[in-house]
């Protein structure tokens, strides 16, 4: 009995560690099935474009907005401490680099995952629901290579030109801030910025950060919608559950890569 | 009578997990024949339409379609099968985010390469079989419940299969409709030669459009028959069925232990 209180925490950690590895596995398999069957995707691209119009495109209000803010907001910040040193001449270049290596790619990535992620999870959870798929596939026609592979392509395409457009509106919201309303020296900012910021080393290692974020939200996102129980509970579930696994999983693979690269 | 047989099932059981849904079923569709199947909600008759269209496989038994198992082809047969094949699912299961041209014209458009011209005229000659030429533009959300079905149906004959099946055509319809989709359904099967199943709970419009009626209950046929011979039959169960009783040897109450078949002797009926 005392045993018995004593093992089931552990008993429960097993038990959610076991399902979390199956969970991977399955996973990996289907993104085995979405690779597998992604020629109709790259052949009929325009079923491609399609979903990169609901996954980008819908997504880039928001992106423009929050990228100004967290830029104006780091320019703040910056100046405020960067000043204290004496080194405010250096605020382009904090921008810029907190931007490119950092927060670009992982706040564009939650954004992307919260707007995006969600309603594809929710798109493909009710097509599953209202036995949309299940039509599609009693008329021959496959849905991970129909309704899945476009999808997951899209977001993979989306994330980093997400993460780009998001760190140019982060810089230029630096700028406003540091040069337009504090009046730092406006050949200074941007001198500090280029010789710092490194195209190798901080601008192609954020992208291939921002590719990484795209690959695992986006599967995320339509493995848990073709997972979903297909009702409205079990949809909208899912669409929770997409969300706050894309969080937890783009903030782990934040640091590993990190770990990699810098 | 049913020598050339088109669909046959060969003492099939199917049960999801461990509870059994159907169990030892035989039964065969003639080539062009429209069948019935009846019985009650939960019965299993969507799942027999799932083991003809090869999403399920039978754990004992086969489905033999025009001769050929089922539950032993591969991917690639079983999507060739179920291209000569359309379904009426239902609630219609239209894509909601595409227009009705576009829903008709899907099987189309991703099993041939017609021009774009020959897609619209294959569309428009598919909505005009169900009266519905002029919806093209909508949106399925615009539709009634009756519009959508017939739209459905139109899509699913878009490729004038060999075999049609029909998921309750007219549950949740108005008499009007009802009788509308009933008409195209013979129709559909006298002009071009399908074999279909019907799987319905609704007995008197059933019964004035097909050519033979299984019944199952229990997991099981309970009885079986030409239209005629189910309305002159004695059995206390069909005419219950029949007759839409409330009491008789079906009761109101969900059955704890035993098949219904079981409990009334039409064990191997
Ligand atoms: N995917 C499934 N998993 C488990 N049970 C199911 C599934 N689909 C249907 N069932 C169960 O099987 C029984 C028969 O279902 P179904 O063939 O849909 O009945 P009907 O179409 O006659 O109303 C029902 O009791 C239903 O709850
Ligand atoms: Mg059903």
């Amino acid at each position: 009995m005392m045993l018995d209180n004593l093992l089931a925490p552990l008993r429960h950690l097993g038990h959610s560690t076991i399902n979390a590895v199956w969970k991977l596995g399955v996973m990996s398999r289907f993104l085995l099935a979405i690779i597998a069957h992604s020629g109709q995707s790259l052949l009929r691209f325009q079923l491609t474009i399609r979903e990169v119009y609901f996954a980008g495109v819908l997504s880039l209000i928001i992106i423009v907005v929050s990228g100004l803010f967290v830029g104006m907001v780091l320019g703040l910040q910056g100046y405020n401490t960067l000043s204290r040193f004496g080194s405010a001449d250096a605020l382009g270049a904090l921008v810029a680099l907190s931007l490119l290596r950092e927060l670009g790619p992982v706040l564009a990535a939650l954004l992307f995952a919260s707007r995006s992620g969600s309603a594809m999870t929710a798109e493909i959870g009710l097509m599953k629901a209202t036995e949309q798929l299940e039509a599609m596939s009693v008329m021959a026609v496959d849905p991970i290579a129909r309704v899945v592979a476009p999808r997951f392509w899209a977001g993979v395409i989306s994330m980093p030109i997400l993460a780009a457009l998001f760190n140019v509106m982060g810089i230029f919201g630096g700028y406003l801030v540091g040069v337009v309303m504090i009046g730092l020296d406006e050949g200074t900012f941007w001198s500090q910025m280029q010789n710092n910021v490194d195209l190798h080393f901080d601008v192609i290692n954020g992208l291939i950060k921002s590719l990484f974020f795209g690959i695992a939200v986006t599967l995320i996102a339509v493995f848990e919608g073709f997972d979903a129980t297909p009702t409205a509970a079990g949809v909208s579930s899912a669409t929770t559950r997409t969300v706050v696994t894309s969080a937890l999983v783009i903030l782990a693979l934040d640091f590993v890569l990190t770990a990699f690269m810098f | 009578m049913q020598n050339d047989s088109f669909i046959e099932f060969n003492r099939v059981s199917f049960g999801y997990g461990d509870r059994l849904i159907l169990q030892d079923i035989s039964l065969k569709i003639g080539r062009g024949q429209l069948v019935a199947i009846m019985g009650g909600s939960g019965s299993g008759k969507t799942t027999l339409l799932r083991l003809i269209a090869g999403q399920i496989r039978a754990q004992q038994g086969q489905v033999l379609v025009d001769g050929r198992d089922v539950g032993r082809m591969n991917q690639r047969e079983l999507y060739q099968h179920r291209r000569r094949m359309g379904m009426l699912f239902q609630f219609g299961a239209l894509f909601t985010d595409l227009p009705v041209f576009d829903n008709v014209a899907f099987p189309i458009r991703e099993h041939t390469s017609l021009s774009p011209e020959m897609v619209r005229d294959l569309v428009l000659m598919k909505l005009h079989a169900v009266g519905l030429r002029g919806t093209e533009a909508l949106m399925p959300a615009e539709l009634s419940g009756g519009m959508s079905r017939r739209v459905a149906l139109a899509r699913a004959i878009a490729l004038d299969p060999q075999i049609m099946l029909y998921d309750e055509p007219f549950t949740g319809l108005d008499p009007i409709s009802l009788a509308t989709i009933a008409l195209l359904i013979k129709k559909l099967s006298d002009a071009l030669g399908t074999s279909a199943v019907m799987v319905t709970h609704d007995v008197h419009k059933s019964l004035e459009i097909v050519d033979y009626v299984y019944f199952i209950a229990g997991g099981k046929i309970a009885a079986a028959g030409t239209p005629d011979e189910v309305r002159a039959s004695d059995s206390p169960w069909v005419h219950q069925f029949v007759h839409g009783e409330a009491d008789g040897p079906v009761h109101f109450a969900y059955p704890a232990q035993q098949s219904l078949a079981g409990s009334f002797g039409l064990e191997g009926a």
